[in-house]
């Protein structure tokens, strides 16, 4: 299994909006929708290339979701666009009821997820929001950890029927899965082979776990690394395959632990197949501003933080 | 003019299905239900271009209309098993374990005539102008229709959804809100005055235009006026005045109808002052 390189820094929003270009260009029944953050999400080019199909709704969150839910009712397959915090919990119910309790084929694009959104603070970074939407009965969650992740998350939950929370971030980072990578909805990806522990990353975190097995290796830990890019369908075959391999977990996430990755692979693992589990997420706290780096040191969630959750794990097997 | 008197009499065996339906399931909310039958009726039987025996979730080519009060769920019912979307006997349903008639309309029993789910509210206006915006991608020329209630525009995602209609001049979009000036806690006076709603829509850029709606005859002439002003740069707005409980009348005059069914004797009492005209179901 060959390294990861990191072909260049970018952020995974520019994935997004790349993305959505290509898409207007191939699916006519694209449409889009923004909250006044064109520029945040890298949406400017499809609204340049297509004003027909991209409406500015201003800063109306909940009525851009209830406009997004009408849409796909004449056929359309709207995509919308705002932060994070602003995709979910200022919009819960109207997902809710309009588009998840409706079956509506809406996507909920979410930039500036997480602590990595950096200066501007606890107000904008949610730490909640996989949570959120993966308690919907139906949607479908996905954080992808590059911009080419996200270019393929964006372009598959196009072809996938139904709603989709997918969630991406601000800032430059490693851009190392390869272009040419398969991306399939609900199938984990297994970036390195390992025998002592499973640790299973989402969105930015992924990079970081890619590092972390570095440190373990130097340590004799033989580590496996997964990508859980969707974390609702979860990709149980793979998960548990992997467990029962190498019989302990870390879970690596830019998220609460209440509600994230980590408890979704927890609740698994406690029904099929009960290994210690170790969680690098937030523990019940609200971010505050910094730079990225910084954040993700603060709150525990770096690789030295994984490597020491993968030691912790791997002693208590 | 038959046909207005052909409306009436739908008029009152919708009201009765909606007395039998809320009795039945010993919950539900009439007050509202009754005061809007008529203008259900009219929409259904007489102003909507629809085709409710061959039910097109997607609309295209269809006028439709989106309920966003979605607790007046039995007169929705009735009017659209009455028009024809599902049969009439499925009624008898309304609120039971299985049914497809939930307390609230709802998407996923593929109820025929039920294209979103609404009941939590304040959302249908903006569900509305999604749909109206698809047919204007589509280049297709039929109408949204969204009915909401006045204790609805309480809610602040009505005002997002007012605001861009009025600023995008959507205008093949027509909102009716059910003007009878009560809400579950009392007169909407008391729990949250509503001011001037034709000058607060006139600002938003909205057409405004004012309907009684217990009387077929207005409730015809005044939609048949909102449609001719469509395709006008602006959204049309219909604010109808009606009377909570219209047709029963211990039922009027009163909020405490709104969500209460009512016990055998009012029930029968109700009953018998509605005409039964197409067999009940």
């Amino acid at each position: 299994m060959k390294e990861f390189k990191v072909i260049d820094y970018r952020d995974t929003r520019s994935g997004f909006g790349d993305a959505l270009l290509e898409l207007g260009k191939t699916n006519p029944g694209v449409v889009a929708l923004c909250a006044d953050l064109t520029g945040s999400l890298k949406m400017n080019a499809f609204a340049e290339a297509f004003p027909d199909r991209f409406f500015q709704v201003g800063i109306a969150e909940a009525n851009m979701m209830g406009i997004a839910a009408g849409l796909t009712i004449g056929g359309y397959i709207p995509f919308t666009g705002t932060f994070a915090n602003f995709s979910t919990a200022r919009v819960y119910d109207q997902i809710r009821q309009s588009i998840a309790y409706s079956e509506k084929n809406v996507k909920i694009c979410a930039s500036h997820a997480g602590l990595t959104l950096g200066e501007d603070g606890a107000s904008h970074q949610t730490l909640e929001d996989i949570g959120m939407m993966k308690m919907l009965p139906g949607m479908t969650v996905i954080n992808p950890c590059d911009y080419n992740q996200t270019r393929q998350a964006t372009l598959a939950v196009a072809e996938h029927h139904g709603p989709v929370y997918l969630r991406f971030g601000r800032p430059k980072v490693p851009n190392f899965i390869p272009s040419d990578f398969e991306f399939t909805i609900g199938k984990a990806l297994q970036l390195r082979q390992g025998s002592d522990v499973s640790i299973f990353a989402t969105g930015h975190l992924v990079w970081h776990a890619l590092e972390a097995q570095k440190m373990l290796t130097e340590k004799g830990i033989s580590a496996e690394v997964i990508n859980i890019h969707t974390i609702k369908p979860l990709d149980e075959e793979t998960i548990l395959e992997s467990v029962q391999k190498t019989g302990c977990v870390v879970t690596a996430e830019e998220h609460e632990k209440n509600g994230g990755l980590g408890d979704s692979i927890a609740q698994l693992l406690a029904e099929k197949y009960p290994v210690p589990v170790e969680y690098v997420a937030v523990d019940d706290r609200f971010g505050q501003s910094g730079k990225p780096d910084e954040l993700l040191g603060f709150y525990g969630l770096d690789a030295p933080n994984i490597v020491s959750a993968a030691g912790r794990a791997i002693a208590r097997k | 003019m038959p046909e207005i008197n052909k409306l009436k009499r739908i008029a009152s065996q919708i009201r009765r299905d909606i007395i039998r339906m809320v009795h039945g399931a010993g919950s539900g909310h009439p007050g509202g239900s009754l005061g809007c039958a008529d203008f259900l009726t009219a929409m259904y039987f007489d102003i909507l271009d629809h085709n409710p025996s061959a039910f097109k979730p997607d609309a295209i080519g269809e006028d439709l209309l989106v309920v966003s009060n979605g607790h007046i769920s039995p007169v929705l019912y009735s009017a659209l098993a009455r028009s024809g979307y599902f049969p009439v006997e499925e009624l008898s349903t309304f609120r039971k374990l299985n049914s497809r008639l939930q307390g609230h309309p709802a998407t996923l029993e593929k109820l025929p005539g039920i294209r979103i789910a609404t009941g939590s509210l304040g959302q249908g206006l903006s569900v509305s102008i999604g749909i109206a915006l698809a047919k204007k991608l589509n280049s297709d020329p039929k109408t949204v229709y969204c009915f909401m209630g006045d204790g609805e525009l309480d809610e602040g995602q009505v005002w997002e959804a007012v605001t861009y209609a009025g600023a995008k001049k959507t205008d093949n979009l027509v909102a009716v809100v059910d003007y009878n000036k009560k809400q579950i806690d009392g007169p909407t006076d008391e729990v949250m005055p509503l001011l001037d709603l034709r000058a607060k829509f006139e600002a938003f850029g909205w057409k405004v235009i004012e309907m009684n709606g217990n009387s077929m005859e207005d409730v015809i002439a005044r939609m048949q006026e909102a449609k001719s002003c469509l395709g006008n740069q602006q959204a049309v707005m219909v604010l109808m005045h009606t009377e909570m409980g219209a047709g029963v009348d211990f039922m009027t005059g009163t909020h405490k109808w709104h969500g209460v069914a009512p016990n055998d004797e009012q029930a029968a009492n109700a009953l018998s002052q509605l005409e039964e005209t197409l067999g009940d179901f």
